[in-house]
């Protein structure tokens, strides 16, 4: 009879006894053996945010039709440059005639679009197929994740957050003069007042149901019971958050819609609807 | 009630295998389970599997049917349509054995690699107080029957053999959030979260969330929370320098 | 023969609850300890258990306390237990329920803080300490987490086919890995034994494939003996349908919570089934049981909390009537008792295990259950403050120890039961170990080359039976003769059956290779199922009355002679059959025998 060494190290294991190194995988050839449209979702899903992104791209850098009294397009609020149309927000400087005021402030809300969990989710899987789908095997040959740099300030999704909630304000203003007509008197609503209205309503549901939100409003305390208040806020923003990934698809509609909007009304192609 | 359905079962082992076809009885209430057992008590008497308790409640009978990581015992067989054939294969992210079982000790390696819980002392009387929302959100990660289906599905080793080394796996970043928010702990895992355990390697892909049979949200209770809060300590300057004046003391 | 051989000082065999709490002790004391287990490390079947942890800590009853716990525990065992056990058990539960605390279980809080302790059958007070409804689960992951803590190596999937011991005692223990089938020994002075029950030599149980009673038989083959074998514990309330999960456990909470059981007239019919012996204690009206869930002291508990094997004889008896449902169960009703919400807070995995295995939802609908084979009371015969067999060296505890539940164990009784005595164990196997520390022996050659062989004998005989068929007649024989209803006839019929069943398994023959192979490992666990099953069938003949566990339609009451024997087993050397012996009980002291007169 032979005898092997004793143990005594507090290993766990079920691969002893063998005497072999590790055994290797199962041999299946196949990328994935599921059998439903498991492609569906991110292709939907790529579909869903290149319309957004080619639309967005395109109205950004047209520097102009974003302003039709009394409503500014939300992609170019807050407006701050002299050269803005209408008169929304303080103008706090002149820039060179060819940079369209979007792009001064669209990089907040791309911001945390960017950084956000759920987004994250959506273009790690549709664009970069990191993995495609469950249980489906990716085609990258090396994965470090988000331990190094550039993915690493991901990290600073709390900043971006700080800064949406700015511009979530501003919106609110911005859908609060809405409430004026062409000649600036209060007491006016119409559609555009109302699609502004619900863009602000829907993106500030999306900046408030945030991850990094929750964990700012009591997430990172680990007694509730000390904190009554913070605990409140912490079950609300949890049950806002259930529904991040809803908000962000109806702000981010609704956001390019409220545009899309201004523009018809900005070029003549429609006239507001006038409820008073 | 009862048909015949058509198997396709994954036989072999390291050397080797390949997905062999069989023809089963299946009968009504019945899971993808009690096939297997009646494949091995009349077909296939030596077809490894690993089971115990065949009530969603142990973890052991994890394997991947139709490509998706499930627990046999709580996939119903009137899921499938009666001329869908069902393919059985082992965990495709661990070594196989033999047959559907497959050696997991990667997930017994990192869990002996976690730093145990460092609780505060007793009170007086003996006992430790808690309140009951404090303790909801660690008792979520208790609720881990340790099936490693979030392990199989994960794309990180799936995909990524060489990064079994430096990455823990979802179930073990839950159990490092299980302990940070621990109402009695008072050891600090954050670091050794991002530095040994690798939580930066997630991407918040969710596929962990999908499988899980108790239904445990891994992601957004307990991997982006400790994400969140890994971020306080090392990548935000604000939370950092506050906690340095102290004014931000740990909770 | 290739070997691999180990050396320890204390080697516990089964990783539930009783035994990774022997193996912290052992390994706390400083003893060089090993766990052994069939399955992997957290699957054992303590991860089953639902309910909670019995422990008088007075958090939601301050009138409670261990002299409470410790009368429940001998009238639920119809004063059968080994006091001294039933007085420990009752002493040391709660610091060992709050000792899970220091290693990170999380149980659910009374509004001060405290852990909440939930009702269950047979217990005066209030005094489950639980998590939901997966109390099982968290026991086993906070004992795992503290085994894996203190370094103390785990051979997972690992049977354990012999017990290797001298004249003087234990030496060691023999077994095979079930990945690669290569044998492997342990070289030990102290062997605890923490492998669990029998259930699977019924047809219909609520236990895992693991539960073959190989502990009994390894202790019986060493020399040591069992007792109170025929008390089998029937849970009234398994699930019925569909078929492939029948006898499925549905917890004793349900109850606890509110449920109640009907016929299929819909009548509860419990009230027709309250025993003189506990009519002083169960409510008399359906109002009054109703009453009870929120004010206990002026009223007395809802029948359907009577101890379970009152339920579940009564269960029986309805459908036999021809009261039952269309598959032969009654119904379980909480959904027209408590709201939705509720249900599914307190009973989260119950509402799990039917929406995903019956499809059915138990906040809308009642469940259709009946009794299941869930626990054997009898066990090895141990020493109740070591645990210590009659072979020195050979330790027992959890459900394969026998004497703590007498002839009926309560609901909850099972994990505090786990925690106490797997300690008690853990403790005197490691100083057993300490005093021989000088003089070990060595494992005889012979035996271990024997052990092999016998190991490998299926492997060697051609056109035999397949192990699966003979299982299938054993678990038919032993439910149809030996179960929850037993006559003299069937008993012996089983009995004759059990002798050609023995043939049976020693013509045994498996297919394929020693590698994972789940044929031959079942054609291992056959025979001691064969032993147990035997030993159950010849305790159960002898005792000619009904009480507890152990109902006789040919003695239908309980009598006072028998009131206090026990029959004890054991296997004489050279005998190819089990012998039962009658022993008096112990005696128990004056002062704890005051403690039941009230």
């Amino acid at each position: 009879m032979t005898a092997t060494a004793p143990r005594g190290t507090g290993a766990v294991s079920p691969g002893a006894g063998n005497g072999m190194a590790a055994p290797r995988r199962a041999t299946i050839a196949a990328r994935t053996l599921r059998t439903d449209r498991w492609w569906l979702q991110p292709l939907a899903t790529a579909v869903a945010l290149l319309l957004f992104i080619v639309y967005a791209t395109f109205r950004a850098f047209q520097n102009a039709h974003y302003f039709a009294e009394p409503y500014i397009s939300p992609f170019y609020s807050p407006c701050l440059s002299t050269r803005c149309e209408g008169d929304t927000f303080p103008q706090l400087f002149t820039g060179p005639t060819w940079i369209s005021p979007a792009l001064y402030v669209l990089v907040f809300p791309l911001g945390i679009r960017l950084t956000c969990y759920y987004y994250r989710k959506a273009y790690y899987r549709s664009f970069w197929l990191s993995p495609p789908a469950c249980a489906v095997a990716e085609p990258h040959r090396r994965y470090t994740g988000e331990t190094r740099l550039p993915l690493l300030g991901q990290n600073v999704h709390r900043y971006a957050l700080y800064a949406a909630l700015v511009i979530n304000v501003i919106l609110f203003y911005d859908a609060v003069l809405a409430f004026r007509d062409e000649t600036g008197a209060w007491g006016h609503m119409g559609l555009g007042t109302v699609v502004l209205l619900v863009n602000a309503v829907l993106l500030a549901l999306y900046s408030l149901s945030c991850h990094s939100c929750r964990h700012i409003v009591g997430g990172r305390i680990n007694s509730f019971s000390r904190h009554p208040l913070r605990y409140r806020a912490w079950t609300l923003v949890s049950r806002l958050n259930a529904r991040h990934m809803q908000f962000a698809w109806a702000s981010l509609f609704t956001v390019a819609f409220a545009d899309f909007y201004v523009f018809l009304l900005a070029t003549g192609t429609i006239s507001d609807l006038r409820f008073f | 009630m009862g048909y015949d359905a058509t198997f396709r079962v994954w036989r072999g082992d390291a050397s080797g295998g390949d997905l062999q076809t069989f023809t089963v009885e299946v009968n009504e209430g019945e899971v993808v389970l009690d096939i297997v057992h009646r494949l091995q008590a009349t077909q296939a008497g030596d077809l490894a599997v690993r089971w115990n308790c065949k009530a969603g409640k142990c973890g052991s009978c994890s394997a991947e049917v139709n490509g998706r990581p499930r627990l046999m015992c709580l996939t119903r067989m009137s899921t499938f349509a009666e001329d869908e054939p069902v393919t059985l294969t082992p965990l495709r992210t661990f070594p196989v054995i033999r047959d559907l079982v497959t050696d997991v000790s990667y997930n017994y390696e990192k869990a002996a690699q976690i730093p145990a819980l460092v609780p505060r002392p007793r009170e007086a009387d003996g006992s430790h107080r808690m309140q009951q929302v404090d303790v909801e959100r660690s008792q979520e990660f208790r609720k881990c029957i340790e099936c490693w289906l979030c392990q199989d599905t994960c794309h990180v080793i799936r995909d990524h053999e060489e990064n079994k080394r430096s990455f823990a796996g979802p179930r073990f970043l839950i159990r490092l959030a299980e302990l940070d928010m621990h109402p009695l702990d008072v050891a600090d895992r954050r670091d050794a979260a991002q530095e040994e355990f690798g939580l930066g390697y997630c991407n918040i892909t969710k596929c962990c969330s999908e499988v899980c049979p108790e239904g445990i949200h891994l992601t957004d209770n307990g991997i982006i929370p400790l994400k969140e809060r890994v971020a306080d300590r090392r990548y935000d300057p604000l939370t950092w320098l506050g906690s340095k004046i102290g004014r931000r003391p740990r909770s | 023969m290739e070997l691999e051989r180990h050396e320890y000082d204390v080697v516990v065999v089964g990783a539930g609850g009783a035994g990774l709490r022997a193996a912290i002790e052992a390994s706390e004391t400083g003893a060089r300890t090993a766990v052994v287990c069939k399955s992997l490390l957290g699957k054992a079947h303590t991860v089953m258990a639902e309910g909670g942890i019995a422990a008088a800590m007075g958090n939601t009853w301050p009138e409670d306390n261990w002299r409470v716990h410790f009368r429940d525990t001998m009238r639920g065992g119809k004063m059968l237990n080994h006091w001294r056990m039933a007085q420990l058990h009752a002493q040391e539960a709660p610091d060992r329920v709050l000792e899970l605390e220091d290693w990170g279980a999380l149980f659910d809080r009374t509004p001060d803080g405290l852990i909440s302790q939930r009702d269950f059958g047979g217990h005066r007070y209030a005094r489950l300490a639980h998590v939901g409804d997966r109390t099982g689960l968290e026991l086993i992951r906070t004992l795992q987490q503290r085994t894996v803590a203190l370094g103390i190596d785990v051979y997972m999937e690992c049977t354990v086919t012999r017990l290797m011991h001298d004249e003087d005692g234990v030496t060691g223990a023999f077994g095979y890995w079930r990945e690669s089938g290569r044998f492997v020994v342990w070289q030990a002075p102290s062997v605890v034994l923490a492998t669990g029950g029998i259930g699977k030599a019924y047809k219909v149980t609520s236990n895992s494939w693991e539960y073959t009673g190989d502990g009994h038989s390894l202790a019986l083959q060493a020399g040591a003996s069992l007792v109170n074998m025929e008390f089998v514990q029937f849970h009234p309330t398994g699930m019925v349908w569909p078929p492939s999960v029948r006898g499925l456990l549905v917890t004793e909470s349900v109850r606890g919570d509110g449920g109640i059981l009907k016929n299929s007239a819909g009548n509860r019919f419990m009230f027709d089934y309250i025993p003189d012996y506990f009519r002083k204690e169960t409510a008399e009206s359906e109002e009054e049981a109703d009453r009870w869930y929120t004010d206990k002291t002026n009223n007395r508990r809802p029948p359907e909390l009577l101890p379970r094997d009152e339920v579940a004889r009564a269960i029986n008896s309805e459908v036999k009537a021809g009261r039952g449902t269309e598959h032969g169960g009654v119904w379980l009703d909480i959904a027209s008792r408590r709201p939705a919400e509720y249900i599914r807070k307190r009973l989260p995995s119950m509402y799990h295990q039917f929406k995903e295995l019956a499809d059915v939802d138990i906040t809308r609908e009642a469940m259709e259950i009946g009794p299941t084979c869930h626990y054997v009371m009898g066990g090895v015969e141990v020493d109740p403050d070591t645990q210590e067999s009659r072979l020195p060296g050979l330790f027992a505890a959890g459900e394969v120890a026998g004497g703590m539940h007498g002839s009926n164990r309560l609901g909850g009784n099972s994990l505090s039961d786990l925690l106490v005595f797997g300690r008690r164990a853990g403790l005197a196997a490691a100083e057993h170990a300490a005093k021989l520390a000088g003089a070990r022996t060595e494992v005889a050659e012979g035996a271990l080359a024997d052990a092999a062989a016998a190991a490998l004998a299926p492997f060697d005989r051609d056109g035999g039976e397949n192990p699966y068929a003979v299982q299938q007649d054993l678990q038919s024989t032993m439910h149809d003769l030996v179960g929850i209803i037993r006559t003299r006839a069937e008993m012996e019929q089983a009995l004759d059956r059990i002798a050609v069943l023995k043939e049976r398994v020693a013509n045994l023959s498996v297919e394929g290779h020693r590698q994972y192979n789940p044929g031959w490992h079942l054609a291992l666990d056959l025979p001691h199922l064969l032993v147990v099953s035997e030993c159950i069938a010849r305790a159960a003949l002898e005792r000619e009355e009904s009480r507890g566990g152990h109902t006789r339609d040919d003695f239908p009451a309980a009598d006072d002679a028998w009131a206090h024997l026990n029959l004890v087993l054991d296997l004489p050397p050279g005998a190819d059959s089990v012998r039962v012996t009658r022993q008096p009980l112990p005696q128990m002291p004056g002062d704890l025998a005051e403690l039941l007169e009230s």
